[in-house]
């Protein structure tokens, strides 16, 4: 019985015992259930987001580049669908193989192969390694049908920069191609945007307008494992294509200009006399863009590279010319502003005259006789453009030439690439050169040889203040949100006041100090082109519709020294870079001027012969396309 | 008496299967039904290895439970003793010739499945103090000689899971040795006094630990110190767990188990699954039929006439709650991380072996609740 008692009160004691352990059990499951309650229902929203944050990953896609058209909704740098080729590792049953197949298809060089092993080193087995940027639809269909043997392979379609007209507005528009570091660093909006394969504008108006045209990236949201690997794919936010930019270029006259001096060196441009719109900017040889997409390879590079008529330049904005003759009719202007001659006024030309003792030719040897303006300018008579500069000093000519846009940048800062050229003056020779004014020097600066420097740009937009009567116009290529339509500007031009779309004001932009002169000047460049023994004349055209004014120029590139002079060699016989660059300015039609233009043939001889001849053809198509481009009044409004 | 004896003895099988607890039983069914569909999920929806593994178990150990349930309370009585030397015997084999993983010395080879000595410790610990509590008259139970025998009952395997090592195991061993010594009446004051000497003693007992030990200790109080590497899985339950929500993200949903943001998701973490697929009201729901588990083992505790019956179901209870307290307080970020299986839910042979047994002796108890052990 003892042993039962203790049995008894053992199980007293155990079952006590037990109730105070209970008790605490369910203190301490309470305490669970606050803290389930606490993660679950509290923070709910906290844990909810962070859950979202480990599997949500977002992966941009490169924006898709705005298009640029011409003045008449042509597309001109576009995009365009590749297709491309990727390889996802982790799904290759045998790499080697794959790659060796791949070697033999699509012709890849051992560099590709080796660069697609070091890629393939690098990223993770599930992010695809790109083979080919731009497969031919022939490789591309190649590929296709042995897609049951290439395992791991994947064809893309995606979507890449495109210049439908290739080498015509590479000048223009320069191209795009992978941004390096230091330009992804410089742009914040390509460094927020850029995903690898991604493009930029490397020249040109791609590069100038680089963050208006760019666009947004598209995003795809994955779902991803704790490894980083995409499981799902959750959501595709689109997207915005970048700006359309209108440009003021007309493309079937660009083209004309690029075939007009087809495997010559040179430029032409074309302007609104009114608008200031370039209609053309065309720089010869040109080269083709869409070679720069997927990297250029080293042969096609060096052959533009070492071209000798040099393509990679921009001679329109980048190319320095001494102006030669064209430079003449701001001279006869500067003389007749400053009344330092008059239309009666003549000189007699004997074919050379001599200064301190130095011989200064005229281009006729025999001379002209004695010329007046009109005579002078018709033929270009260097003697008599000695003289008036000699009377009329070349401070006086300089601030007239500036005056005109010589010796400025034309596009302000729309290209990089842009000269300001020079024109001379005593101050200028004294601050650079250290040296006092020679007065032979005006002489020469008086034809247009000498330290000027002008683009063929400036040149033209010369000719276009003198063909609408002496008044300002501001440049422009790209077709703004507030533009001034062609008979706007010709009213507010000829009622001498000037509307300036920047600052919204009615601005007097005269050039002249009495239009009467600038009348004067026309006219004497209308005889050069339209009067028996005109330098040009052998390119008119008689239909008043496309008849034009003009002057001639050529520039010489070097010394003529007195032996060249006697032998008086054929073109053919010169060594091409002793030729002189042929130059010709012009405007038309001659009644109710529209367009200016300037043409510059490197190392083409004459401007008469090289020229001038180019003007006709042109001019034709570019009166012939007024009409349309008049019509073409439904101006889009593109900010820029 | 003898008679008695022989009464009891002559249970037929009919009425040992009429006298099993039955809310017990369905309360067990339920959990594993629930642990294989939990184990699906890990599989990331598929019937795949573990999902396999673990219905096999299920249906290998829940026949054996109700073959355990079937021998007399008394068998189990009488071979505690054995059966804890047995366990401890497989504890030096294991430190001599035991299979090496992860750092660790823990398991032998038994060709159909691993066996984890040290998880069928924690089942023969209880077993062998309550049979000690059970023969030991009350007056001696605070004898010299008697804590020296308990507490060398519990350190002995203690030293052998330590050095394995495997410090969670051994923790949860020593609270299932400590619950019978409290239960059998040892004085509240030794508690008390161990319990001073244990807080003065821990800076020592931490100098002891492995660094990766101490490692854990850090995170737990700081997780966000190194959120990649030892705070990563904190975190990641802490994340999986407070995103379910109240209603959890649905079967198969859950984003962090699926995509693999959850370390060690069949095992010891398999709570944080559950919780993120079936939020607040799940996982309070699997807490109840938890209790309801314990309640039932505390009530069949409760009717035995034997105090070793009686020892060994309160002590059993008291074990399969402080497993669930001590998984549950580590994923949820209020314990440093010691690797403890949650019972049944979790994958692992052992531990459900142990656990099988368990159940089928707290079964056997419950048909045999009038048999006197003398």
């Amino acid at each position: 019985m003892i042993k039962s008692n203790s049995g008894i009160r053992k199980t007293d004691v155990i079952n006590r015992r037990m109730f105070i352990i209970g008790a605490a059990k369910v203190i301490v499951f309470v305490g669970i259930v606050a803290r389930l309650f606490s993660l679950q229902i509290n923070e709910n929203k906290k844990y909810l987001t962070l859950s979202d944050k480990n599997r949500i990953r977002e992966w941009k896609l490169p924006p898709t580049r705005g298009n640029i058209v011409d003045y008449f909704g042509n597309v001109i740098a576009g995009n365009l669908k590749v297709y491309q080729l990727h390889i996802i590792p982790e799904q290759v049953e045998n790499f080697n193989y794959l790659l060796v197949r791949l070697k033999n298809l699509l012709n890849l060089s051992d560099k590709r192969i080796a660069r697609i092993n070091k890629l393939k080193a690098e990223l993770k087995p599930w992010d695809s390694i790109i083979v080919s940027e731009n497969l031919s639809w022939s490789q591309f269909v190649k590929i296709n049908n042995y897609l049951y043997d290439l395992v791991g392979i994947k064809p893309v379609m995606t979507i890449s920069r495109n210049y439908p007209f290739n080498d015509v507005y590479t000048h223009v528009l320069g191209y795009v191609s992978q941004p390096n570091e230091q330009e992804i660093l410089e742009n914040e909006i390509i460094q927020e945007r850029f995903v690898p394969g991604m493009k930029i504008g490397k020249l040109g108006l791609e590069k100038r307008l680089e963050n208006h045209l760019i666009g947004t990236n598209a995003i795809q949201r994955y779902e991803v494992n704790a490894y980083g690997k995409r499981i799902n794919q959750l959501e595709h936010q689109k997207g915005e294509q970048g700006s359309k930019i209108r440009l003021t270029v007309d493309t079937e006259i660009q083209k004309a200009c690029g075939k007009l001096l087809n495997e010559k060196a040179g430029s032409i441009s074309v302007m609104d006399i009114y608008t200031g719109d370039i209609i053309a900017m065309y720089s010869s040889p040109s080269y083709n863009p869409n070679l720069f997409l997927f990297g250029i390879s080293q042969d096609e590079w060096q052959l533009i590279r070492n071209n000798p008529l040099k393509p990679l330049i921009n001679k329109t904005l980048s190319g320095l010319y001494s102006p030669g003759s064209t430079i003449k009719p701001i001279v006869a202007l500067s003389a007749l502003e400053n009344k330092v001659i008059d239309t009666k006024f003549k000189v007699k030309c004997t074919g050379k005259i001599e200064l301190y003792g130095q011989t200064f030719h005229c281009w006729k040897e025999k001379g002209h006789g004695w010329v007046s303006l009109k005579n002078a300018m018709k033929q270009s008579c260097d003697t008599y453009f000695y003289e008036v500069a000699r009377l009329l000093g070349v401070d006086r000519l300089n601030i007239t030439a500036e005056k005109f846009g010589l010796g400025k940048k034309v596009l302000g800062d729309y290209f990089d690439n842009e000269k300001k050229g020079l024109f001379p003056n005593t101050k200028w020779k004294k601050n650079n050169l250290g040296k006092g004014w020679v007065l032979g020097e005006t002489l020469i600066t008086g034809i247009g040889q000498g330290y000027t420097q002008t683009t063929p740009l400036q040149l033209c937009m010369m000719t276009a203040q003198i063909a609408n009567g002496g008044f300002a116009v501001k440049p422009k290529i790209i077709v703004d949100s507030n533009p001034i339509s062609y008979e706007d500007a010709k009213q507010s031009m000829e009622s001498g006041l000037l509307f300036d779309t920047e600052s919204e004001e009615l601005l007097d932009k005269k050039l002249f100090k009495n239009q009467r002169n600038i009348k004067i000047v026309q006219e004497a460049m209308f005889a050069s082109t339209n009067e028996r023994f005109g330098t040009s004349y052998k390119s008119r055209i008689d239909d008043p519709k496309y008849q034009f004014a003009g002057k001639t120029g050529t520039a010489q590139v070097k010394r003529i020294s007195k032996r060249e002079r006697e032998l008086d060699l054929e073109l053919e016989q010169i060594p091409y870079k002793d030729r002189d660059h042929a130059l010709y300015v012009a405007y038309g039609p001659y009644v109710n001027p529209r367009y200016a233009l300037s043409i510059i043939v490197e190392h083409g001889g004459s401007g008469s012969k090289a020229a001038a001849p180019i003007a006709k053809k042109l001019f034709k198509l570019i009166i012939d396309r007024h009409d349309l481009r008049n019509k073409q009044s439904n101006f889009e409004r593109i900010t820029v | 008496m003898f008679q008695h004896d022989r009464l009891s003895n002559e249970i037929t099988l009919f009425q040992k299967i009429k006298n099993l607890d039955y809310i017990l039983l369905i309360s067990v069914i339920l959990l594993s039904v629930l642990s294989v569909f939990v184990m699906y999920s890990t599989d990331g929806g598929e019937i795949l290895f573990h999902t396999k593994n673990h219905f096999v178990k299920l249906a290998v150990f829940f026949p054996l439970m109700i073959f355990v349930a079937l021998f007399n309370i008394k068998f189990w009585h009488n071979f505690s003793y054995i059966i804890y030397f047995i366990v401890i015997l497989l504890l030096i084999y294991v430190s001599f010739f035991g299979i090496k993983s992860s750092g660790s010395q823990r398991w032998m080879d038994l060709y159909l499945f691993v066996l984890q000595p040290s998880e069928l410790m924690k089942i023969a610990i209880i077993m062998c103090l309550a049979k000690y509590f059970h023969r030991i008259k009350i007056e001696n139970v605070n004898s010299f000689t008697s804590i020296i025998i308990v507490l060398s009952i519990i350190i002995i395997p203690i030293i052998f899971v330590i050095s394995q090592p495997d410090l969670g195991t051994s923790i949860l061993i020593a609270l299932s040795g400590l619950i019978i010594l409290w239960l059998g009446g040892m004085r509240i004051k030794y508690f008390i006094y161990s319990f001073i000497t244990f807080l003065i003693s821990l800076p020592f007992i931490i100098s002891f630990l492995k660094p990766y030990q101490k490692l854990r200790i850090l995170t737990f109080l700081d997780p966000d110190r190194d959120p990649l590497g030892a705070g990563y899985q904190i975190i990641q339950s802490k994340i999986a767990i407070g995103s379910g929500g109240l209603n959890g993200k649905g079967f198969l949903k859950g984003t962090q188990s699926y995509l693999d943001f959850l370390p060690e998701k069949h095992t010891d973490f398999i709570f944080t699954l559950f919780s993120e697929e079936f939020g607040f009201i799940g996982s309070v729901g699997l807490l109840i039929l938890y209790s309801i588990i314990i309640f039932r083992i505390l009530r069949i505790g409760a009717i035995s006439r034997s105090n070793f019956a009686r020892l060994f179901c309160f002590g059993y209870a008291f074990a399969i709650f402080i497993y669930i307290v001590v998984n549950l307080s580590m994923v949820l970020g209020l314990l440093p991380i010691v690797g403890s299986p949650l019972p049944i839910m979790s994958y692992g042979g052992s531990s459900m072996l142990a656990t099988m047994i368990g159940f089928g002796i707290v079964l056997s108890a419950k048909i045999n609740h009038k048999q006197m052990i003398a």
